[in-house]
């Protein structure tokens, strides 16, 4: 029981990180009728939000104290950042410790204004043709972004670690009557679950109790009639990609502490990702979370040993590595509009 | 000719002579100048001209005829390669085993693969391909180790029993070779400063692309081709006359698999080695950016796109910071300078960038490809009217 409980919590983060990919691709299928696949490269960018903000706050005054040496003979450099000598030590210590959290309010803005100017000068020409040649130009649009943060940041990945606080790990077990360490998880993964689950909530918050959310729900199930009405929906429709672009970001700023960002981390996640869109059903917001956390969760219950040992006995070795991809196969072909979908979406 | 009508028989016989003449035409520079850099007749380069050639063509007669955008079309080519390595291992170094065995290994997974992704159209069916493809990769990569020997690749070793070659008794490893024509073997000419390279593996791939490239050519001038290019118009209506258009269209991506495969084992026999990476789906997305650029849905635009895109290939990721230095150096060095930072990050390891970048302007400019391009260019030339191209290049059907 404690296994199947540390697994299901074991999926919890990389089923958030799907789920809020997929959120954002269904918003902006649903909304704009666009397939994204340059939505992976939108996650990749918020986390290198991180990155960058890691670096500028890193920027530092050098003084050299000639009393000191170093280990090489030379007066030793000491280094200030910035932050600290305008903050004074502590809270400049502080700022830097908590970089991720702070790259949220970093990102959110940059997410909004790509998102923006990616809808503006790119999608919107691309409304009217067919979805392969939006797939084909947001593919290529991925591997330019891709690109030039390669070009910035190098191939390596850069470690941004998290706040101190959040390092440890987090003993589960005990709270629920279970042994010493028998449940441990580290913290920023439970941060990381809540935050999600915090979004996809305003998210769902936002398009169920506000006008705008009610006007762009309308516009989802007809567009052209909510135009009729006197309504710039194209304008709602911007906004709606900019805060689909926001989400993916801020999936990627909170996961750069679970693993160090690099650039090919956006391309890895779309294709789950879209797995995960066309299992949930194309269109669905509550399929793509849905399927994205139970996706998530399936993957690491895949990884127990009992499971694996189970799967090898009937000649299926290494499950874990393809059960996604099974189950997506086997959902699309016995419900092909996936878990949740609606009729008459995406069926030509 | 050939059962070709005319048009068609002067195209053939044009892609013929660039083929064969390719060791002169790609060599235009003398081998001592400064523009040598540019040429591109050595038989590596060549040779993947010939091999991309053939994937592209494969891939245009899934996509460009059916409309099917398939994601996923580089596990056939890894399965090929796979194949023609083992084929290398166990049977003969001779080549001719290695591909029949990947055609029909890369047909058969085709086959199974398409079963099950042609139920859906559409965006789903390009999901179903890469989650397909994507599935292989992994299972190449981890499970089936003993087959692929994941993260290494699978090559030769002298160990391999190679049934029917004589035993290995000169200790090297053994090399690719055709009734004992050897791959790597190539006959330098020289004349007057200019170095051309004529090599046997090319010219192997040159004759197979040939007839792969003939056989499209009959493909899409059958019915079956015009069956296909209906299903493309309007498969509903396809339908709805009661046809059932699935077996078109599995036939189709099996066809274009077993050219994926045939690439693939060609890929092996140029080189023995087969790894994992060849499955990725960056890889498939090469071959559908040099269907696209080409011109999807034309003959010859595939051919062009390949030999495009792997020539630009090599030549930007050859250009350093030192070759720039030397362009601009008669320039004053603070614009000398400049230039060099600003085009840096385009060449060399950017060439990626510069690829995505041509993908998007293809696709929002040019979604005809090259061809199209092409012809627009010669219709605006010869002053044939516009809008009477744009009518006949794509027909109202009438409602």
């Amino acid at each position: 029981m404690d296994a199947i409980l540390l697994q299901i919590l074991n999926g919890l983060d990389k089923g958030s990180a799907y789920a809020l990919i997929a959120l954002g691709l269904t918003l902006i299928f649903g909304t704009l009728g666009v397939v994204n696949f340059a939505h992976g490269a939108l996650f990749m960018i918020g986390a290198f939000c991180a990155v960058t903000l890691q670096r500028i706050l890193s920027i530092s005054t050098i003084t050299i104290d000639p009393t000191r040496t170093d280990f090489l003979g030379k007066p030793l450099q000491i280094k200030t950042p910035l932050v600290e000598s305008w903050f004074g030590e502590a809270a400049g210590q502080a700022i830097i410790n908590w970089t991720v959290p702070l790259a949220i309010l970093f990102a959110i803005p940059i997410m909004l204004l790509i998102g923006y100017v990616m809808e503006r000068g790119l999608i919107r020409h691309f409304y009217k043709r067919p979805h392969a040649d939006q797939i084909l130009v947001t593919f290529g649009l991925a591997i330019v972004l891709q690109e030039i943060i390669k070009a910035f940041y190098g191939a390596n990945p850069i470690p941004t670690p998290a706040p101190d606080v959040f390092r440890g790990s987090f003993d589960f077990g005990v709270l629920i009557g279970y042994a010493q360490d028998a449940i441990i998880y580290p913290y920023w993964r439970l941060v990381y679950f809540a935050f999600s689950a915090l979004i996809i909530g305003l998210v769902f918050a936002f398009l169920q109790f506000t006008t705008f959310g009610m006007v762009v729900r309308a516009g989802m199930a007809d567009r052209e009639t909510v135009g009729l009405l006197g309504i710039n929906i194209d304008r709602r429709f911007t906004i709606m990609f900019g805060l689909a672009a926001a989400v993916a970001g801020l999936a990627g700023v909170m996961y750069t502490p679970i693993n160090s960002p690099n650039y090919h981390m956006g391309m890895d996640f779309l294709v789950l990702s879209f797995v995960v869109v066309v299992v949930g059903g194309m269109g669905s917001l509550g399929g793509a979370v849905l399927a994205g956390f139970l996706l998530g969760i399936l993957e690491s219950f895949a990884s127990m040993n009992v499971v694996k040992g189970f799967f090898e006995a009937i000649y299926l070795p290494s499950i874990d590595q393809i059960v996604i991809y099974l189950v997506a196969i086997i959902v699309l072909l016995t419900r092909p509009r996936g878990l949740l979908g609606r009729k008459g979406v995406m069926e030509e | 000719m050939l059962a070709l009508d005319k048009k068609d028989s002067l195209t053939f016989l044009f892609v013929v002579a660039i083929t064969l003449l390719a060791p002169f035409l790609m060599n235009p520079f003398p081998e001592a100048s400064a523009l040598a850099q540019f040429n591109a007749g050595y038989p590596d380069l060549m040779q993947r001209f010939a091999i991309y050639g053939i994937f592209a063509i494969g891939f245009n007669i899934l996509f460009g005829l059916t409309g099917y955008l398939s994601f996923g079309h580089a596990a056939f080519l890894g399965v090929g390669s796979y194949a023609a390595v083992w084929m290398f291992k166990l049977l003969s170094m001779n080549i001719i085993p290695g591909i029949v065995l990947s055609v029909l290994v890369a047909g058969a997974f085709a086959l199974v693969i398409g079963f099950i992704s042609l139920r859906r159209s559409g965006i789903y069916f390009s999901i179903l391909t890469l989650a397909f493809a994507q599935m292989s990769f992994s299972l190449a990569y981890s499970v089936l180790t003993p087959i692929t020997n994941g993260e290494t690749g699978l090559q030769l070793s002298l160990k391999d029993p190679r049934i029917l070659d004589a035993t290995n008794t000169t200790g090297g490893l053994p090399v690719t070779n055709l009734f004992g024509l050897e791959m790597r073997d190539s006959m330098t000419m020289d004349i007057a400063g200019w170095s051309f390279n004529f090599s046997t593996g090319y010219y192997v791939c040159a004759v197979l692309m040939l007839i792969a490239f003939y056989l499209s050519m009959r493909i899409f001038r059958s019915p079956f081709g015009l069956m296909l290019r209906a299903i493309k118009t309007n498969q509903t209506r396809l339908n709805y006359t009661g046809l059932n258009s699935r077996p078109y269209t599995l036939a189709a991506f099996v066809i274009s698999g077993m050219y994926a495969g045939l690439a693939g084992g060609l890929l092996a026999s140029m080189d023995p080695l087969a790894g994992a990476e060849r499955m990725q789906w960056t890889a498939s997305g090469e071959v559908v950016l040099m269907t696209i650029l080409g011109g999807a849905g034309t003959l010859l635009g595939p051919l062009l796109g390949a030999g495009f895109i792997k020539y630009f290939e090599n030549i930007f990721s050859k250009i350093n910071d030192n070759v720039l230095h030397t362009w601009f150096s008669v320039m004053p060095e603070s614009l000398e300078n400049f230039l060099v930072t600003i085009i840096h990050p385009f060449v060399g390891k950017g060439w990626h960038l510069t690829l995505g970048l041509l993908f998007m302007m293809i696709v929002i400019f040019l979604p005809g490809g090259l061809v199209d391009g092409g012809t627009r260019i010669w219709n605006r030339i010869t002053g044939r009217n516009r809008t009477q191209v744009d009518a006949d290049a794509n027909p109202k059907p009438a409602e």
